[in-house]
């Protein structure tokens, strides 16, 4: 699908550098093997044999073998096919700079619950990627917690993560 | 006649004032899912399906696939205004309609769109209400191992019809499985494949798979784009739209075509995806001037708009006779089913008349509410387009994390979803196939369960997948489909070696 809603126009020059596709494809393919490999050792441990009928890990370790078979054809595909770019260095930084700021908001919200973090995360994010005015910042890091406490809180009644801010507040 | 009356019950059931409001904010919220990028119908459906949990099940439901139907809408106005496909479905309608917008000509673009959209969702639907019953009573009569031959049957279908690699297909359904697989054993009640973590006891939840796979992935691929919209103006006035209807009639034979081409991709799950170019192929090939297409052709929006609308509500047959889902949207609707305490399934039709029908009457008063409402409120929409990204993308993130953290209120969920975004990225860019993970983690536990349940009433004997005649010719079928592209391979291959061996002699 990627290459298909992707027209050829907006790809970056062959020219350009990234991470290999050979290398991610790859790793993914032993990914996968390394899944399948667990899973047989998981069901194998419990017994995946058949004991007047399948014994628990039968399926689990049936589908194991046949994942470790696709992954070992997807590696040898990967293997020989020709070198292309999975991401050049410039989309990876593009993505970074999204995921860094998901990754911390992630752990904030273990912290602060998710209402800070999510403030938080939407001036840390409009600040590093967009060009915005300070009040439009402001303004949508305070609505945006606001308006997912009055719908979910208050309407549907739905607890979510809190922090110390909220339970000081009485929540 | 017994159906039509059943038919008449849902509407009564439909049209409660309630919801009909559901069906509305449900097609609005399906257009800004739709439109949006990084929100599409599975994973939009997904993040709303914790809401519902408190609400009745017809109106949850209701509410739900008429965010189904808006996100199908949706999908055509940035393909047509933007070029930026929506969802993978409206690829093929950018072909012909972005040139359009760009003649000037958006507003015959979009009404062609959504009448098609809503053509091919009501042959879908038609479909539904004549056959889904029939199936249902004919499965009536299915036991643990007619199920399990109809399970395995679709995921043949996958593997056979998808266009993708097939070792990735098959890698994708196994990971679903084995994901599936994770937690308690609910036949003989040992926790599996949790490495005495506690966090893994209770499972993936597919929902929080579900929002990591499309939603967050699709956050970070549209990033690396490196946005820049640059939308055509659209403005639909009732002249324009009376004008593209008026045309309409001209391309029966397309829309018929197109709308036959998707019911049967949706039934088998070979998609809408793979239905909308097949119905854009299929247009061009039999049109009277194929050069036109690709630079401003109705009969180009026209023909994969209506396949992929079929496919996407055929979907819901499969899912609703038989409790199988034809894609990944009918497979999170699914979902919500279970949540809701329903079993589906042919006894559905049977125990739960009133919800099925009230499913079902809610589609066609729904498409007609979404042609409507899409039609009266494009600009509106397109405008949404133009918030720019750096404060549309956190609000869609926040509203994926709040999504994945109330499906069992956990936190670790959310670290999940995280994860599963990162999976997503990397699989939808190596073309690692999403839907069959997400089928066989929906599928996988009730598939594993018929397999089981077969081999216990048989003493542990394989033959019962043979012993009668129904099983056998599904089990058949399936084997039939799962070769079916192998085999074309193979003798594809054998062809080009002796076409080459050929060529040889000639070459200096």
């Amino acid at each position: 699908m990627a290459d298909v809603s992707h027209p050829a126009d907006d790809s970056p020059p062959a020219s350009e550098r990234g991470i290999s596709r050979r290398l991610v494809e790859t790793l993914v393919s032993l990914l996968l093997l390394g899944v399948s490999a667990l899973a047989l050792w998981d069901s194998y441990g419990r017994g995946a044999g058949w004991d007047n009928g399948p014994e628990n890990g039968f399926f689990p370790a049936r589908v194991a073998w046949i994942l470790a078979i696709a992954a070992v054809a997807t590696l040898w595909s990967a293997l020989r096919r020709e070198e292309s770019v999975f991401v050049t260095y410039g989309q990876l930084r593009l993505v970074a700079q999204v995921f860094v700021p998901l990754f911390l908001y992630v752990l904030a919200i273990a912290f602060v619950g998710i209402y800070v973090a999510s403030a938080l995360f939407l001036v840390l994010f409009m600040v590093m990627l967009g060009s915005f005015r300070w009040w439009q910042t402001v303004l949508a890091a305070v609505l945006t917690p606001l308006i997912i406490f009055w719908v979910f809180e208050l309407q549907f009644r739905v607890p979510l993560p809190k922090g110390p801010i909220e339970a000081m507040l009485g929540y | 006649m017994d159906d039509l009356n059943q038919l008449l019950l849902g509407f009564q059931v439909a049209l409660t004032w309630q919801n009909v409001l559901f069906m509305v904010v449900g097609v609005l919220l399906g257009i800004v899912v739709g439109v949006l990028p990084g929100l599409g119908g599975p994973n939009g459906v997904a993040i709303l399906l914790p809401l519902t949990f408190g609400m009745d099940p017809t109106s949850a439901i209701i509410l739900l696939s008429s965010i189904y139907w808006g996100a199908l809408f949706g999908g055509a106005i940035t393909s047509i205004l933007f070029n930026i496909p929506g969802e993978a479905w409206s690829v093929a309608t950018t072909f012909d309609g972005y040139p359009m917008a760009q003649q000037g000509r958006a507003g015959e673009a979009l009404t062609a769109a959504f009448t098609a959209s809503f053509i091919g969702a009501l042959s879908g639907v038609v479909l539904i209400t004549f056959v889904a019953p029939l199936v249902a009573k004919f499965a009536l009569r299915f036991g643990p191992a007619e199920f399990f031959g109809v399970f395995f049957l679709t995921f043949c279908s996958f593997i056979g019809m998808g266009r993708e690699n097939k070792a990735k297909i098959v890698a994708s359904l196994a990971l679903g499985f084995l994901l599936a697989a994770v937690g308690l054993d609910t036949i003989s009640g040992d926790l599996r494949l949790t490495f005495g973590s506690p966090e893994l006891m209770k499972g993936f939840d597919f929902l929080v798979v579900v929002i990591g796979l499309f939603g967050v992935s699709e956050i970070l691929l549209t990033i690396e784009e490196g946005l820049h919209f640059k939308g055509k103006r659209a403005a639909i006035d009732l002249a324009v739209v009376l004008r593209t209807w008026a045309t309409l009639p001209r391309y029966w034979a397309t829309l018929i075509r197109s709308s036959v081409v998707g019911m049967w991709m949706g039934v088998t799950p070979g998609g809408a995806i793979a239905a909308s170019f097949m119905g854009y192929g299929l247009a061009k090939r039999f049109s009277r001037r194929p050069d036109a297409f690709g630079r401003g052709e109705v009969e180009g929006v026209l023909a994969p708009e209506t396949a992929a609308h079929a496919a996407g509500t055929s979907a819901l047959l499969p899912m609703l006779a038989l409790g199988i889902p034809g894609s990944a949207t009918a497979a999170v609707l699914l979902g919500g089913l279970m949540i809701w305490g329903l079993q589906p399934g042919p006894l559905l039709f049977v125990e739960k008349k009133e919800f099925v029908w009230g499913l079902i009457a809610s589609m066609y008063l729904g498409n007609v509410a979404g042609l409507l409402i899409v039609l009266a409120t494009v600009p509106v929409f397109a405008a949404i387009m133009r918030i720019p990204f750096a404060l549309v993308a956190p609000i869609i993130l926040v509203v994926c994390a709040i999504g994945a953290f109330t499906v069992e209120s956990s936190r670790f969920d959310i670290w999940l979803m995280l994860a599963f975004g990162i999976v997503g990225y990397v699989f939808k860019k190596l073309d690692y196939p999403l839907a069959p993970l997400v089928l066989a983690l929906v599928l996988g536990d009730r598939a594993e369960d018929a397999f089981r349940q077969a081999l216990l009433g048989s003493g542990g004997d394989l033959s019962v997948f043979f012993s009668n005649g129904l099983v056998s010719t599904l089990m058949i079928l399936a084997l039939l489909l799962l070769f079916w592209g192998p085999l074309g391979d193979i003798r594809r291959l054998v062809a080009r070696k002796i076409g080459l061996g050929r060529e040889a002699p000639l070459a200096p």
